[in-house]
């Protein structure tokens, strides 16, 4: 199973502030191993984020986004303790969901 | 006698040479800000970040053969006391009789308090891709990350330490190897470089606690995060030096001639790098 | 490799036929998009094509997207650092496009009311390229653009 987020979410005057690191390969599938074998592309295509219930951000992505990923955007709202939640899928289908509480 | 022709080229070429003196100083001055401003707007979010998440956790877990947790393992201020810690090695460890550094002194509690074999708890010193990670370099990044905002203080009183700093700076500046290379032939200087990095001149105060106090780092280029051990194993590499070993004494040696130089800096790291 | 067999035979969800040639390194893993992954849109390889794959046409230029945090210069194409702010009401969606990427599309973000319209992330780039923000805006597509030069190219081992 992946690696946990790193989530940081900061109410920042009326906004909330979301920051998060997520542990990925992101292979692009255009590199070569050490034995000149292609490394099949391993990505996160899509991300969720919630605030509570609410979606604030949905995200798709390629295999251009970099190695271990960061990402930060603000949303309108939220209050201290609140849930913010980030979902990833890969194109092995496999994912990760972690919740931070606004700080 | 010159002719007007050959007077006229002379000029020319003094002409041409002064535009491309000011074009290239003009060039590195803009290469070094357009540099500078790259690695500013890296700084927030540094991935390191997720090898400290998975270092605490480690920390805390009952790990090995006899499942006992680092919080047995005293890196000199006592049993499981990680605030402060990296900033004030390496040092002397009488239980184990020599000088260590953070990385050698965790495989040491590996070893004799987890029950791990030698050879099981250095078999990944350094990782790979999330198929082949590093336990020593997520704890290494935890432990480290204790002692962000803690001045470096490693104390040369024990004659043990400093006698490996005074063989660490030997060692710095002895020259061997095919290429005749010593780690001073880049790092005694100032404004050397590889490409657009400029080299940390580490016998000054200020290369030295620069360099020192932003390791271990994210390593851009790689994807991972490295240590201090692997920073002297790959310079070692460079120089085509043979194999630094991970925790020999050459290597503790290295370390405490570095840390000792970078103190009354305060420690920043983990740090992120190119 | 024994560790990459496994991890294949994993991810591919058990001992399909597929994944048996998978693991046995004949055919590339099984690959299952993401929900909600528009392959059409991430599948082309000129500006043109992406473009039109998202519907944007022929985006007019503004200045009110902007970059942010964005560097002149990149050492390494391994991370580049983009922010991107759009002024436009009622922006709906931002993407970030590297013309000379081999696949144009890096990343889309779509904002529901409330959020505000900056994002920021980190790409690789192949080499120096232009790199597009497109921003869509009560339904109509705006563009900027920044040449970022790249030192070392981000695609390499």
């Amino acid at each position: 199973m992946a690696d946990p987020m790193k989530i940081r979410a900061n109410l920042v005057g009326d906004s909330t502030e979301v920051k998060v690191l997520m542990s990925h390969e992101m292979d692009t599938g255009l590199v070569k191993d050490k034995d000149g074998k292609i490394i099949p592309a391993w990505w996160i295509q899509t991300v969720k984020v919630t605030h509570n219930d609410k979606v604030v951000l949905t995200a798709q992505w390629g295999t251009a986004v970099s190695k271990n990923p960061f990402m930060s955007f603000k949303f309108k709202g939220g209050a201290k303790g609140d849930k913010v939640t980030i979902t990833w899928v890969d194109n092995h289908n496999d994912s990760r969901t972690d919740t931070a509480l606004i700080a | 006698m010159p002719s007007i022709h050959s007077l006229r080229l002379i000029v020319g070429v003094a002409a041409i040479a002064a535009a491309t003196l000011a074009g290239s100083a003009f060039a590195q001055t803009t290469l070094e800000n357009a540099s500078a401003k790259y690695r500013q707007d890296l700084a927030d979010g540094n991935p390191a970040d997720l090898w400290v998440a998975r270092g605490q956790e480690m920390w805390k877990e009952p790990r090995g053969p006899r499942k006992v947790s680092f919080e047995s393992c005293d890196l000199g201020l006592g049993p499981g006391v990680v605030k402060g810690a990296y900033a004030q090695l390496p040092r002397w460890f009488a239980d184990a009789g020599r000088v260590m550094d953070l990385e050698t002194r965790l495989v040491w509690c590996m070893v004799n308090q987890q029950g791990y074999t030698h050879a099981d708890a250095t078999k990944q010193t350094f990782g790979n891709g999330s198929r082949h990670r590093s336990d020593l370099e997520a704890l290494t990044a935890y432990v480290a990350k204790q002692s962000d905002g803690v001045k470096m203080n490693v104390s040369l009183a024990d004659p043990h330490v400093r006698e490996m700093y005074d063989v660490g700076k030997k060692a710095f500046f002895y020259r061997a190897g095919t290429h005749d290379f010593a780690c001073a032939t880049c790092h005694a200087a100032d404004d050397l470089r590889i490409r657009l990095q400029y080299l940390p001149n580490l016998t000054e105060p200020a290369g030295a606690q620069k360099a020192y106090t932003t390791w271990p780092a994210y390593r851009v280029a790689q994807g991972e995060t490295r240590t201090f051990q692997w920073r002297l194993h790959d310079c070692f590499r460079q120089q085509r030096f043979p194999d630094l070993i991970y925790g020999s004494d050459l290597s503790i040696a290295l370390t405490t001639y570095l840390a000792a130089s970078a103190n009354g800096a305060v420690y920043a790291g983990p740090g992120i790098k190119l | 490799m024994d560790m990459d067999r496994r991890q294949v035979l994993k991810t591919s969800g058990g001992a399909t036929f597929l994944a048996l040639l998978a693991a046995a390194g004949w055919i590339p893993p099984a690959h299952a998009d993401a929900p909600g992954w528009n392959k059409s849109e991430f599948d082309t390889h000129t500006m043109d094509a992406t473009l039109a794959a998202l519907g944007a046409g022929k985006p007019a230029t503004s200045s009110d997207v902007a970059f942010f945090s964005t560097p002149d210069i990149a050492e390494n194409g391994a991370v580049v650092p983009i922010g991107v702010t759009s002024k436009l009401p009622n922006t709906e969606s931002i993407a970030i496009l590297v013309e000379k990427n081999p696949f144009t599309l890096a990343a889309l973000f779509d904002l529901p009311a409330g959020t505000e319209p900056t994002i920021s992330t980190r790409v690789k780039m192949r080499e120096t390229s232009n790199v597009y923000a497109l921003v869509k805006a009560g339904g109509k597509y705006f563009m900027t653009s920044k040449e970022i030069k790249v030192t070392l190219g981000g695609c390499g081992g």
